[in-house]
């Protein structure tokens, strides 16, 4: 690397100049080394995702006579059933993350203020079913709450109802079950940033007299906010794509997006309908995530995947 | 850190919060749980507890030629996802982590692409894409599009263990001599192994978890396991799928186990 100590170069410049251009082009050697290491993972990611996800970008833009139109987006706006399955599917979406905040909340508080050790192992709790396949849940779900299922049996044998309760096969069981899936996305970001929060902080609050709800209340619950946010966010997010739950908890009768997408490729073969609704979705996405890293100027962080 | 964590609010009056939190974790547990008991059932009906004990689920789970022959596709596909998707990661987390590249955040944002892009959009753009050049319904295809699912998890997991490393290390062996690689191989790497392995553990369950792309890209012979249960399950509830997700669940309890005791050893 280095071009001899001498002060003068053969050439008769100064020493650095030449040493300048050596390092410069030890830069770019090395720049390129790290381009060659990222190049295969950014190849794949841009060849399988970005690529289709443009093509399908492009076919939305024509109708089914290959005329360039916008008919298969006004299409959302025309039909009825397109209406209802955005209603549906934001419905669920708000529903679900109101849920999992109610649930998730007091959990991820619980496990924050436990010591260390206690808490590694509620972890379990949250992280077991976090890495358990989704479709497994869904199927656990399903065994529970059908008509023939655990829930009615048990009421049913216990004399409180004398009809099965609908359960699953409609928005509750799908609410259900994706409030399960959910969950761990919510406490996950949320513990992690709770964690962080100084309990001097706490401390300093309750010597000066205030109650320990004042302290959560005036405190905690404030410097929780942020965290909480990214856990609603990724939650709304991964809502509103959301198919396995849905398809099979929701009977036909909740269609969420997601399911929409399905049915217009895979059964109408209507590729320009079901890009034109995978672009929308992935707008709204992006819109989500920018706004929330607009207003709090952090990127939504926390565990994704996993769908 | 857990002695001096604690305000002066004595365990009594949490006791609401205690509850609550064990509620909450009974809703998130009790699934697999009773999922895991009833697949030891000697009946058809959903009953819990069960009344008679049974392996007849398993016996048909493991009997079952189709069962077995997809369970076999999902098991090559998730080996060799996390065979091709763990060098890669490295080398991207490697690379992202010296940090010296300008475009640093757009390179990021594409390899995390698949973690931000809903997955119903990915299934059909692979779906699309593989239709034009002969993947679908090919190993070959699965594990593309799987590697590409599990590729940011293996970056991130790497990288979390690249930002506990002093990489001056490796500075230390190139100024003694070694070459680059040769620095990575036998000083940077024997450190990052356990990074490595957890990333690799977590590309194969992703893949063998992963539902939605393998709906759209896999079947005939290539069906894998969660595609095949998601058909049984649109149709009926078959007591088999209660015997296979405990297989599942087991198998994710092992890796994980796996992936915490190699985190502790680092």
């Amino acid at each position: 690397m280095s071009v001899g100590s001498a002060s003068l170069d053969h050439a008769g410049r100064p020493d650095g100049v030449l040493n300048a251009d050596a390092l410069r082009a030890d830069a770019r050697r090395q720049a390129l080394g790290l381009l060659a290491l990222l190049s295969p993972g950014l190849f794949l990611v841009f060849s399988i995702i970005i690529v289709p996800i443009g093509w399908l970008f492009w076919l939305s833009l024509f109708d089914e006579t290959g005329q360039l139109s916008l008919a298969n987006y006004a299409r959302f706006f025309e039909q009825a059933s397109y209406i209802k399955t955005f209603a549906t599917t934001f419905k669920v979406a708000f529903v679900v993350t109101g849920a999992c905040v109610l649930f998730g909340y007091p959990l991820a508080y619980m496990l924050s203020q436990l010591p260390r050790r206690a808490a590694s192992i509620c972890l379990i709790f949250v992280i077991l079913p976090f890495w358990t396949s989704v479709l497994v849940r869904t199927y656990a779900w399903l065994v529970i709450l059908q008509r023939k299922g655990l829930i009615n049996n048990w009421l049913i044998d216990l004399g409180v109802i004398g009809q099965p309760l609908p359960l699953a096969n409609n928005f509750a069981g799908v609410v259900i079950g994706m409030t399960h899936i959910m969950l761990p996305f919510l406490v996950l970001p949320l513990y992690a940033s709770m964690k962080t929060i100084d309990v001097d902080c706490l401390r300093a609050g309750m010597n000066l007299g205030a109650s320990p709800a004042a302290t959560f209340r005036q405190i905690f619950f404030p410097l929780s906010l942020p965290g909480l946010a990214s856990g609603v966010v990724i939650v709304f997010v991964l809502c509103l794509g959301f198919f396995v739950t849905p398809a099979l908890m929701g009977g036909g009768k909740v269609i969420m997006w997601a399911m929409r997408m399905e049915q217009a490729t895979s059964l109408y073969s209507n590729w320009g309908a079901g890009a034109a609704l995978g672009v929308v979705l992935l707008a709204v996405t992006l819109a989500l995530l920018g706004l929330f890293q607009w207003l709090l100027g952090a990127r939504a962080t926390g565990v994704w995947s996993r769908r | 850190m857990s002695t001096e964590n604690s305000l002066p609010i004595s365990h009594r009056q949490r006791l609401w919060l205690y509850l609550l939190g064990g509620l909450v974790m009974l809703f998130l547990i009790a699934p697999s749980v009773i999922i895991v008991i009833m697949s030891f059932s000697g009946s058809t009906l959903l009953q819990f507890p069960p009344e008679q004990w049974s392996l007849r689920w398993y016996q048909s789970y493991f009997g079952s030629v189709e069962w077995r022959d997809a369970t076999i596709v999902s098991v090559k596909v998730a080996v060799m996802t996390a065979i091709v998707a763990t060098p890669l990661g490295t080398a991207a987390a490697y690379a992202i982590n010296a940090g010296t590249l300008r475009l640093t955040g757009a390179i990021n944002a594409l390899l995390t692409a698949s973690l931000i892009i809903p997955v119903i959009l990915i299934g059909i753009g692979t779906f699309f894409l593989y239709a034009r050049i002969g993947l679908n319904n090919t190993l070959t295809g699965l594990v593309i599009a799987h590697t590409v699912q599990a590729l940011p998890l293996v970056v991130l997991t790497v990288l979390s263990g690249l930002r506990s490393y002093d990489m001056n290390q490796e500075m230390v062996a190139r100024s003694l001599g070694a070459g680059r690689f040769a620095a990575f191989f036998q000083v940077t790497m024997p450190q990052l192994r356990f990074s490595i392995v957890s990333g690799a553990l977590f590309a194969f369950i992703t893949s063998f978890d992963e539902v939605v792309v393998s709906l759209f890209i896999s079947g005939g012979e290539t069906t894998t396991l969660t595609r095949r249960m998601f058909n049984a399950l649109r149709d009926q509830i078959d007591p088999t799928i209660a015997a296979i997700s405990t297989c599942l669940i087991v198998l994710s309890i092992v890796l994980l186990s796996a992936a915490q005791l190699l985190g502790r050893g680092r």
